[in-house]
């Protein structure tokens, strides 16, 4: 169906059905429990986990597959921000020409920095593309400032020009939206005590996300995905067949550069600022840990990496002393102390300690990250024989360190 | 002319800074093979032996002051260390004035330990692992040891000076017979540089002229081979890690006096230390050396005040610049050998 | 557009929280209803009121945003009627009467903002869809508060600004829903250049260093325009990356080019850097033009002085507000937080602590929560009692207007905390500047927005 291989449309289905019922499944706590902490259910970080799960999703189609390790994909998310939030200052509030012009504004940007740094392989390329973002962070925070805001960020203003748009009534803020359809538009269904949130940015990114998911199943199954494969086991024995890599490779890497732009776009529609942090070398980096906590080179890992990570940075780092306190109440007081002390340096301000903790106990105990830890649960219930990994280019064979 | 002397001289400095701790990384990533990102961690724990050092010997116990008052207008506490009672009030404070220097003896054993301790009980399990996920994991201890220093001191930079003996600078305009005040340069610097030279000189002897070092440089080429020949090349890497681990953190050391230390110190180096080590060439000592000289100087004469008016901003970019310059040009860096991390 | 907005979980639960239980388990949907005329976002319902607290946890300025944290701690208490009352005694306003805001008890939320806008937004984010706060409060860096405030002002929530020094946040980036108390560059160059000219003489000749993003230009120019009206000449202007962590390469040339003043327009670690670099080229012990080298750093804060260490002694900048300050208020809140902490608040804890109870005591006045009754009760207050004096929350441009302090490092400190010494109570009348002064140019406060 739609192209797709039985397996493959089974994967995409749950996925679908995953976004679709994300509310639900994020809010698992009734809100005024004291688990209610750990809801994830709210529009801000829904929009995150469909935003950097596109990300990485792209980000996979250039590593997961040719094994070209970017450390600098950050600079195109960052230039689809940029360009995103110009549209709205200029243009309109909508998001569909922001997010267009995103994609694009990225995808010749990736253009650009991966015809010159795939002139090399391996470190030699991780170095390039690392050094391309970390000048354009360096620019866009200092000298360019007038088209970047810098330090300040852009953000949409009363005076812009927005030529498209009427002009704003006495009091009315810049939001955006699509056709009319605010983002933040929300609305709540209260089930006894439990509330969910359905938020119509999240559905459109979500929406675009699913695209996004389906077009990289696509892309891993073609044959194009299987030359970029071919690329990432041994680019010499290409060579010999009469094969140029670089072509493949850089359209692997313009295609993830627009993913890329495309996730900065929607972080402009969802949340209209764009500032140049998004391009330093640790945003970059984090999306090789989201690919390979999760999975690299499996279909839904990487989502799933970049859902843990921005769940600890968001919902772990909110929990501080008070709210300890109020778990461990029931607690007699000395017990209530102790645990109360161990536990916080955990949490809070410590967010950091606990995501290093998993990011090592992940890559120790999973090799080839979360998925790696799902196959084997499925393989305990359902038996070995059955493959869940749906990718058939498997988890990252380990191929010895050179 | 002296604007360019001085900067020079100033690149020179920096770039001891960067080819130390470019040294120790080459040693783990470019001959191991193993991609570390926690060898900016190393460098500030190494820092943070001289400030566990001159708390050490700041240790005080308190004596009420009644003739003093607080801010809330109690009685003061005055802190003693108790370093004063052992050797009395003028020779304590001699020690704890040199307490950077002395942390250097401290450090050695520490960070070697330290560097064994994170072979033998992490990173040997992953020489045959994929690049990915030796970055995963060594960022993750990088992320635990930078917390772990910051649950103990805190996030704000601790100010560590150097020797009063250190204080001031030297005026090398007027011993080359330029105007005073024209060439300056601090005396800790110097020592500094001086210091980088005796390092990466003494790594280069140890690896060069002894069996040991024989062995290592043959088992990077081919560690199979050594292997066969029934020597032990797993215990000699463990060492190997061991020793980058003190380069590394003695590095740290010396850098405190120069900037105040802070936890998150070895993740603002870690970038360029990559960077130098990779224009520098994979699997060459010699190449992260002269890349952390080059880029140094480079760095210097970039943020002089005539180069910014014409090029604003370069001081910004110049080292990534270069680095792809040199990438461009030169395919494996200054001195890379061939088939290290390119595939 | 009759249905949008973020109305969260929290809120949604207090207020249909009657229909629940009438209701029992019957689901039904939710649809923006301000059914009882208090046509706000966030709107408290039960019998508490929740505050965000945004600060930052992690990175360079945990520390900075360990010490808001406490301010904000000790505020919350004493808003609840506990502790000993702090500067609630000793401020003009008698609105608050210690039993929470408009008799419901506050509680508060806090999240990390990494001094990134992203996640500092992100952050304010969850408090609001989330945590349902009323108000955010809270961070170290102009870049976050920018940020932050624009949000805010999106979403029809009230943000009181802590730390951020630069112009822009109430100049180019001013926002109806946002105020801030924190003295700005303007201020410290209109303070400072006096001192100087009277400490140091009119013939000057001054080298900037920069930090080389928005704080960094509006504090050079604010620095240089008062010290070149004062009769100095500007030698040079050098901006240096914000990574920048060794600045040998930048104050090696600074004697070559004749300047006797070199001004370290830094802050946080590039300020402890700079200067720590400085000191140690033997800067101070230089003679140029006949007269003794000296530094300056433009905005001082004591826990980057505690970084740099001995360098800071005798170097002048301005301050917000110092704990050895004599006047009513500040010692009520010294004490206090003193008493609860140990050591003395540092001024971002002492500006956080005085965003807070002004927010309270508005809403206090203002008989609501709604944002668009705390915007009319802030515009053009005037309150003493809370550490600087007579001030004035400008109508037109939501700044705080107050006495600046000059402070100098001290020569022989008496312990960790006694690092500054105050030098001059700069006078409000002398950092007063008119709205639409060249510095703040280009910014349009738009009305408030209620989220209604």
């Amino acid at each position: 169906m739609l192209g797709l291989e039985k397996s493959d449309f089974r994967l995409l289905l749950l996925v679908i059905v995953l976004t679709l019922f994300a509310p639900f499944l994020l809010n698992p706590f009734p809100v005024d429990s004291t688990m209610a902490q750990f809801n994830a259910g709210y529009p801000d970080l829904m929009q995150r986990f469909v935003i950097f799960g596109i990300f990485a999703i792209g980000f996979n189609i250039l590593f997961g597959l040719t094994g070209y390790l970017s450390f600098g994909h950050a600079a195109f998310l960052g230039a689809g921000s940029y360009a995103a939030i110009w549209m709205m200052k200029l243009l309109t509030m909508n998001v569909i020409p922001a997010i267009v012009l995103s994609i694009v504004v990225a995808g010749l940007f990736s253009l650009a920095v991966g015809f010159v740094s795939l002139r090399r392989s391996g470190i030699y390329f991780s170095i390039l593309t690392l050094a391309f973002a970390q000048m354009s962070y360096s620019l866009a925070y200092s000298v360019l400032t007038p088209i970047t805001g810098g330090e300040t960020g852009l953000q949409p203003k009363i005076d812009d020009p927005r030529i498209l748009d009427s002009v704003l009534a006495v009091g009315q803020q810049a939001r955006a939206n699509l056709f009319g359809l605010d983002m933040s538009t929300s609305h709540d269904l209260i089930v006894g005590g439990w509330a969910f949130t359905f938020n119509a940015g999240y559905y459109v990114a979500a929406l675009l996300m699913v695209i996004s998911f389906y077009i990289s199943i696509r892309i891993f199954r073609s044959p194009f995905g299987l030359m970029l494969r071919a690329i990432k086991s041994n680019q010499n024995r290409l060579g010999y067949t009469g094969v140029s890599a670089r072509p493949y490779t850089l359209a692997a890497f313009v295609i993830s550069g627009m993913y890329a732009g495309l996730a900065g776009g929607l972080m402009v529609a969802m949340d209209t600022q764009a500032g140049a942090e998004r391009m330093f070398w640790t945003a970059s980096g984090e999306v090789v840990l989201m690919t390979i906590l999760g999975g690299a080179g499996t279909l839904i890992g990487p989502v799933l990496g970049a859902g843990m990570i921005k769940y600890m940075e968001n919902i772990v780092s909110k929990i501080n002393s008070t709210v300890l306190e109020g778990w461990f109440a029931w607690m007699p007081e000395i017990i209530q102390d102790v645990v109360v002390a161990v536990v916080y340096p955990f949490v809070g301000k410590g967010w950091h300690l606990t995501l290093g903790l998993v990011f090592m106990l992940v890559v120790i105990f999973l090799p080839g990250g979360l998925m790696e830890g799902f196959r084997r649960i499925s393989d305990r219930f359902f038996g070995g024989s059955r493959k869940t990994d749906n990718s058939t280019g498997g988890t990252t064979a380990p191929t010895a360190a050179e | 002319m002296e604007a360019i002397v001085l900067q020079v001289l100033n690149g020179l400095d920096k770039g001891s800074a960067y080819a130390l701790i470019a040294l120790g990384l080459t040693l783990i990533f470019g001959t191991l093979g193993v991609v570390n990102f926690a060898h900016g961690a190393l460098f500030m724990i190494g820092a943070f032996c001289a400030v566990t050092l001159s708390r050490l010997l700041t240790l005080s116990h308190i004596v009420i002051d009644e003739t003093q008052k607080d801010f809330l207008g109690n009685a003061r506490k005055v802190e003693v260390p108790y370093i004063y009672d052992i050797f009395g009030e003028a020779a304590g404070n001699v020690i704890i004035d040199w307490a950077v220097p002395i942390s250097i003896i401290v450090a050695i054993p520490v960070m070697m330990a330290i560097g064994v301790a994170i072979e033998r009980g992490l990173i040997k399990h992953f020489y045959k692992r994929p690049h990915a996920d030796q970055i995963l994991v060594t960022f993750g201890l990088a992320i635990v040891l930078q917390e772990i220093i910051k649950y103990f001191y805190g996030a704000n930079p601790i100010p560590t000076p150097a020797p009063d003996a250190f204080r001031g600078s030297f005026d090398f305009g007027a011993a080359l017979g330029f105007d005073p005040n024209v060439i300056i340069y601090p005396y800790w610097r110097l020592v500094y540089f001086g210091f980088a030279a005796i390092i990466i000189s003494a790594v280069f002897a140890f690896l060069q002229f002894t069996t040991f070092g024989m062995v290592v440089r043959a088992g990077m080429a081919d560690r199979e081979t050594v292997g066969l020949l029934g020597i032990n090349i797993d215990r000699r890497f463990t060492i190997m890690f061991g020793l980058a681990a003190a380069v590394a953190g003695l590095a740290g050391v010396m850098y405190t006096p120069i900037n105040s230390p802070n936890y998150h110190m070895g993740m603002d180096f870690l970038v360029l230390s990559f960077v130098v080590v990779v224009v520098g060439g994979m699997g060459s000592l010699v190449g992260a050396v002269l890349a952390g000289f080059l880029l140094g100087i480079l760095e210097s004469i970039a943020s002089m005040g005539a180069v910014l008016a014409v090029l604003p901003g370069i001081n910004q970019i110049i080292l990534y610049l270069v680095a792809i310059i040199i990438l461009l040009t030169r395919p494996r860096g200054l001195m890379g050998r061939a088939g290290v991390m390119e595939d | 557009m009759s249905e949008r907005n973020d109305i969260t979980r929290r809120r949604v639960m207090k207020s249909g929280a009657a229909a629940a239980a009438a209701a029992a388990s019957t689901p039904y949907f939710f649809t923006r209803a301000f059914a009882d005329g208090h046509g706000y976002l966030n709107a408290p319902k039960g019998d508490t009121v929740t505050l965000g607290f945004n600060v930052p946890q992690s990175g360079p300025y945990a520390d900075e945003g360990a010490d808001e944290l406490r301010a904000y701690e000790l505020a919350v208490e004493h808003l609840n009627g506990g502790g000993d009352g702090g500067m609630m005694s000793t401020f003009s306003s008698k609105a608050l009467k210690g039993n929470g805001i408009l008799g419901k008890k506050v509680a508060y939320v806090t999240g990390d903002t990494q001094t990134k806008s992203d996640a500092a937004r992100a952050s304010a984010r969850s408090m609001i869809e989330k945590d349902g706060a009323v108000m955010i409060t809270g961070g170290s860096s102009s870049g976050v508060a920018v940020a932050v405030q624009a949000l805010c002002q999106e979403a029809g929530i009230i943000f009181m600004a802590g730390l951020t020094h630069s112009n822009d946040t109430t100049g180019k980036d001013k926002k109806a829903n946002g105020f801030r108390h924190f003295f700005n560059s303007y201020m410290s160059g209109a303070a400072l250049a006096p001192v100087l000219a009277k400490a140091y003489g009119k013939e000057r000749k001054a080298y900037h260093l920069t930090a080389d993003y928005n704080w960094g230009y509006t504090t050079e120019q604010a620095v240089k325009e008062s010290t070149e009206a004062m009769g100095w000449e500007t030698v040079a202007a050098v901006k240096t990356p914000l990574t920048q962590t060794d600045f040998s390469s930048y104050i090696a040339p600074v004697l070559q080019s004749g300047a006797d003043t070199l001004v370290l327009n830094h802050y946080g670690g590039n300020m402890v850097n700079s200067l720590t670099n400085a000191v140690q080229f033997g800067l101070r012990d230089k003679q140029v033009n006949g007269k003794d080298f000296q530094i300056i750093v433009p905005l001082y804060s004591r826990l980057m002085a505690k970084g740099a260490g001995a360098n800071v002694k005798g170097i002048f900048g301005s301050t917000n507000w110092h704990w050895s300050l004599q006047d009513e208020g500040s010692k009520a809140f010294v004490k206090s937080f003193g008493t609860k902490y140990g050591f003395p608040p540092s001024q971002a804890a002492h500006t956080c602590y005085v965003q807070t109870m002004l927010y309270a005591d508005a809403a206090e006045r203002a008989g609501t929560f709604n944002p668009c009754g705390i915007v009319e009760a802030l515009e053009g207050f005037e309150f003493d009692g809370m550490g600087n004096g007579k001030t004035l929350y400008r109508a037109e441009d939501h700044q705080c207007f107050k006495d600046v302090l000059v402070v100098k490092g001290k020569e022989n400190p008496t312990s960790e905390f006694d690092l500054l010494e105050v030098v001059e109570v700069t006078p409000v009348d002398q950092v007063t500047y008119a709205p639409d002064h060249p510095q703040m140019a280009g910014g349009n406060l738009g009305t408030c927005n209620s989220g209604a």
